[in-house]
């Protein structure tokens, strides 16, 4: 065990981890509103609008997220009308194209969560609202919604977790994040185990965190 | 259409066989997996705090650490633990892992901290009454578990076992970066020499949605199997 690298790059790794939890928390709340409009297009009554809702997440989830990423970032450079609109801006920058693909990644998995939220409201409580005349826009944002999102806290708390190891995936787009400066780390010194320890426990401390914010507001938000 | 020919003028056959390549490092991973999850599910279950601790470990700190961290580990610090043990033999020469082993191996362990997650709860779910009558009927422990929890455990695990399944799949794709040529790095090469990604990547996509959905097929019809009679 080399404890002198263990503690000399903890610093290091801990600037790192800022660039991860910037990469979590932007790619997270593009996605909280990709996933919740894609799950009001899934509840639509209309065939071609629901299917589209359901291709989308479908091709999202049965793919991996490296081929996402690696489409948006290597791929869409390619297309030489792209490079002449102001889109150009931020394809070209990796940090954009990662935040991309997560935000489309995590927008897909949100999605599916808040639509088997939407469908586990008792009707019974939209009944109630209509028969105390609320008009159906208010009932959908002042009761819909709120029950949704209290039913889906605990899906949505072990997607932020996977979101969060997913962002290790920015790595191979260049990105210095917590798995880019570990393995630079490891490939300079080849002290892996040293390196594993230290960039895993600070990982796990905001697996942890994460964790248990979720549990209060779980806690916070329950009916009873 | 022409870039996916077979033999020398396209890349249809090397994308084949990295397709198969994706397929076998998947199954190894699983079945490895699977393995581990038979060491550690009863360590799960078992009455004892230590044994408890042990197994928590194991599925905390694989599901809360990013399989590219898990998979450097082993990449990098795979063929020098191997090294280790086998100078203690008086063996001191290189020893080079081939990334079929370390990535299968990488890829077992994360698959079977979600597998051991699976089986314990599918255990605890089995209604105790059932434990309690085999013992009352005389059933030796080893018949227990295989004429009475293991068929019942099947059923209640076999739907969570095909997300498990979905995500060994996808995490395959990560073992590229360890050179291994699966669909990802295949992609990746014929990528770099035709100047073509935006295509192969979204092939690569295509065969990756073809795997899945064709394993749902197949996953579909051994929960039919195993429900029988519900």
């Amino acid at each position: 065990m080399d404890f002198e690298l263990m503690i000399n790059s903890f610093p290091k790794l801990l600037n790192a981890a800022v660039i991860t939890l910037k990469l979590l928390s932007v790619s997270l709340i593009v996605g909280l509103f990709i996933g919740l409009l894609f799950a009001i297009l899934r509840l639509n009554k209309n065939v071609f609008i629901n299917k589209f809702a359901y291709g989308y997440s479908y091709v999202f989830r049965g793919t991996p997220l490296l081929v996402q990423i690696f489409i948006i970032y290597f791929g869409l450079g390619q297309i030489e009308y792209l490079r002449s609109t102001f889109l150009w801006v931020i394809l070209k920058e990796p940090y954009w194209c990662a935040i991309i693909a997560f935000a489309l990644n995590t927008g897909a998995y949100t999605s599916e969560i808040l639509r088997s939220a939407f469908q586990t409201i008792k009707p019974g409580i939209i009944e109630a609202g209509q028969s105390l005349g609320i008009s159906s826009k208010i009932i959908f944002y002042k009761i819909q919604i709120p029950i949704a999102i209290r039913q889906s806290l605990p899906a949505y708390g072990n997607e932020i977790i996977l979101m969060m190891k997913g962002t290790s995936l920015a790595s191979t787009v260049t990105i210095m994040d917590l798995t880019g400066v570990a393995k630079y780390i490891i490939s300079t010194t080849f002290k892996p185990i040293e390196v594993f320890i230290v960039a895993g426990g600070i990982y796990l401390f905001m697996t942890f965190i994460i964790h248990n914010l979720i549990k209060f507001l779980e806690k916070k938000y329950s009916f009873n | 259409m022409e870039l996916l020919a077979f033999g020398d003028t396209g890349w249809g056959d090397e994308l084949f066989r990295a397709t198969l390549m994706t397929i076998a490092v998947s199954i190894t991973a699983m079945l490895i997996g699977f393995s581990f999850a038979a060491i550690f599910t009863p360590l799960k279950l078992s009455k004892f705090k230590s044994l408890n601790l042990i197994a928590n470990i194991y599925t905390t700190v694989i599901r809360g650490v990013p399989e590219l961290l898990v998979i450097y580990l082993f990449f990098f610090g795979g063929s020098g633990a191997i090294m280790f043990v086998a100078s203690m033999f008086g063996y001191n020469e290189y020893i080079e892992i081939n990334a079929f082993v370390t990535g299968s191996f990488a890829i077992g362990i994360i698959s079977g901290a979600y597998s051991t997650e699976v089986f314990r709860g599918a255990i605890q779910s089995i209604d105790k009454g059932q434990f309690e009558a085999a013992k009352v009927l005389g059933f030796s422990k080893f018949k227990q578990f295989y004429k009475i929890i293991l068929p019942q455990m099947l059923r209640l695990a076999i739907p969570n076992l095909s997300n498990v399944w979905q995500i060994t799949l996808k995490d395959t794709s990560l073992i590229s970066v360890t050179g291994l040529v699966e669909i990802m790095r295949q992609s990746y090469i014929a990528a770099g020499s035709t100047r073509d990604p935006l295509f192969f990547y979204s092939f690569a996509a295509v065969l990756y949605l073809l795997l899945t959905f064709l394993s749902m097929k197949l996953i579909n019809k051994l929960e039919v199997k195993y429900s029988r009679g519900y």
